[in-house]
């Protein structure tokens, strides 16, 4: 591993270091009560403590925002597909998908709870956040191809199939993989959002009803440690779609590739 | 040696039409915001030339490939094909290769999409790869090569379908001298060892007189063929004739054919 790599992890991993140490020096020095800002030492007992009543909490806010994430790669995808086969549909529905993502997630939470269970409304939200950048990008992706190879493909009288199997669909990979990562950021943030529009009706059991619960308990470590477990979600989250972009891509695009120096 | 120059089109010696492969008559083409890109075009392509089209940019050059490719259509006219069913390859002004596909994919396209398996194409993608120098990238990504070596592979597969006709649509125009001779000698060399016919769209005097049997020269506003010059030295030419003095005189020949070229007067397209 050359210096630059080392400095890549090191300095990152230095400053977290430094600022967790700081935060417990500050708490202690000052006498901080941890119902006001708990220590992170204190942070990490609880979640090892309260590991048992996190973990559940924490799959199924898992499990909700990687269904919600699935269901919108599949929902987005097929849409684009459709957006870009017939642009009339396109034109036609294309203004529903800008409404669901201009309005806040948050404001059409209380109105799903209404109509589905809570579980349901929670699924539902962060689909609806998920879906639209899946959704809008893959459509740009299909729509970018290089206008040369099009003619090509027809000057060799190819299928709408073989066209969009063999150029539209891999000139836009990029694109749909972008979609995804942030899509994948999204469902999480949707799936939260919704978890404290259902948990203030008292009902689910996902980390933000665990972050509310703590709350009214004045548990504030708790509070902490669903937090350390949802922001460790959304990295795990990003790592496993970067990876994901970096396979499919490394080989032949630009954005997988580090300059040459 | 003659260079013809006239307001309308000049074909000094009527071909026979075995030796016909290809005739535009009275070809138009108006596009859909009303500019007139071509009006009566008259040309023949002739099996087994390397024919030049040079002019000036917005002069029609490009549409008239588009036309031979049927990727537009004419606004008037006739393309009359001496076969029915002909192959064509292609070559764009970039190297326009998918750039998720490794060099061996992207030659193997044309027969891919013609339903050629891999396996039964693989002997005209390595031939192909083999006559432009690349036999030895067919794993390479099109990132981790050249431009030159980009548009050798675009050549090749423009090759792969061994087309009876191969349009080249200013090929060469974005790489450096050097490169640029190499790839002329490539080219002319390639096209005597298949005895293709060739369409090259071209800015410049001095490759149009170095690759070609014959030059058709174009005006701009609307695009029409004004002169037709015969350059009757045999190919291949090799480096001894680019600093010929007889190569000299046909680029001062042709310089000033599309000088006059584009210095007339804009005409009206009914004209």
């Amino acid at each position: 591993m050359n210096s630059q790599k080392i400095r890549k992890y090191l300095l990152p991993t230095l400053a977290l270091l430094v600022a967790l140490l700081g935060w417990e020096a500050v708490v202690r020095v000052n006498h901080i009560e941890p119902v006001i800002l708990p220590p992170p030492s204190l942070v990490l007992k609880t979640l090892i403590q309260d590991w048992t009543v996190l973990f559940h909490s924490l799959l199924v806010t898992l499990t909700i925002t990687l269904q919600a994430l699935f269901a919108a790669t599949i929902g987005g995808t097929l849409l684009a597909l459709v957006f870009a086969r017939f642009r009339a549909v396109e034109q036609a529905f294309f203004p529903f998908a800008v409404i669901l993502q201009v309005t806040p997630v948050i404001s059409i939470a209380p109105l799903l709870l209404v109509y589905l269970s809570s579980g349901g409304a929670v699924l539902v939200c962060s689909f609806l956040v998920a879906f639209f950048p899946i959704l809008s990008n893959t459509a740009l992706g299909l729509s970018s191809v290089d206008h040369n190879l099009l003619d090509l493909f027809q000057m060799y009288r190819a299928s709408g199939g073989k066209q969009l199997l063999m150029l539209r669909a891999p000139a836009a990979l990029p694109y749909f993989l972008g979609g995804l990562r942030i899509g994948g950021g999204l469902a999480l943030i949707g799936a939260i959002v919704a978890e404290i529009a259902a948990g203030s009706a008292g009902q689910g059991s996902g980390l933000a009803f665990r972050i509310i619960e703590s709350g009214y308990r004045l548990n504030i470590p708790r509070m902490f440690a669903a937090l350390v477990l949802i922001s460790l979600t959304g990295i795990f989250i990003y790592l496993i779609l970067s990876a994901f972009s970096y396979l499919l891509l490394h080989r032949w695009h630009d954005s997988a590739r580090g300059r040459e120096s | 040696m003659s260079a013809t120059l006239s307001e309308n089109v000049t074909n000094a010696a009527p071909t026979s039409v075995a030796a016909r492969l290809v005739r535009l008559e009275g070809v138009c083409k108006t596009f859909a915001n009303g500019t007139v890109a071509l009006t009566g075009v008259d040309l023949e392509v002739r099996r087994g030339e390397f024919l030049s089209l040079l002019g000036p940019s917005g002069c029609g050059k490009s549409t008239i490939l588009r036309l031979l490719a049927s990727l537009t259509s004419a606004t008037s006219g006739w393309i009359n094909w001496r076969e029915k069913e002909h192959e064509l390859g292609f070559v764009f002004q970039e190297p326009t290769l998918m750039p998720w596909a490794n060099v061996f994919d992207n030659v193997w396209l044309p027969l891919r999409l013609k339903g050629q398996s891999r396996n039964a194409a693989r002997g005209a993608v390595i031939d192909a790869l083999a006559k432009v120098g690349l036999s030895n990238f067919a794993k390479a990504f099109p990132r981790e090569l050249s431009g030159g070596m980009k548009m050798r592979v675009s050549i090749a597969r423009a090759l792969v379908t061994r087309p009876a006709l191969l349009l080249m649509d200013e090929p060469f125009a974005a790489l450096d001298e050097i490169t640029r001779n190499k790839l002329n000698d490539d080219l002319v060399a390639l096209k005597c060892e298949l005895d293709a016919t060739v369409v090259f769209v071209t800015h410049s005097v001095y490759e149009s007189v170095y690759l070609s049997d014959r030059i058709v020269v174009m005006a701009p506003r609307p695009g029409r063929i004004v002169a037709e010059i015969e350059i009757p030295e045999p190919l291949p030419r090799d480096e001894d004739f680019r600093l010929s003095q007889l190569y000299g005189e046909r680029c001062r020949e042709t310089s000033a054919a599309l000088h006059r070229a584009m210095s007339m007067e804009p005409r009206s397209a009914s004209a």
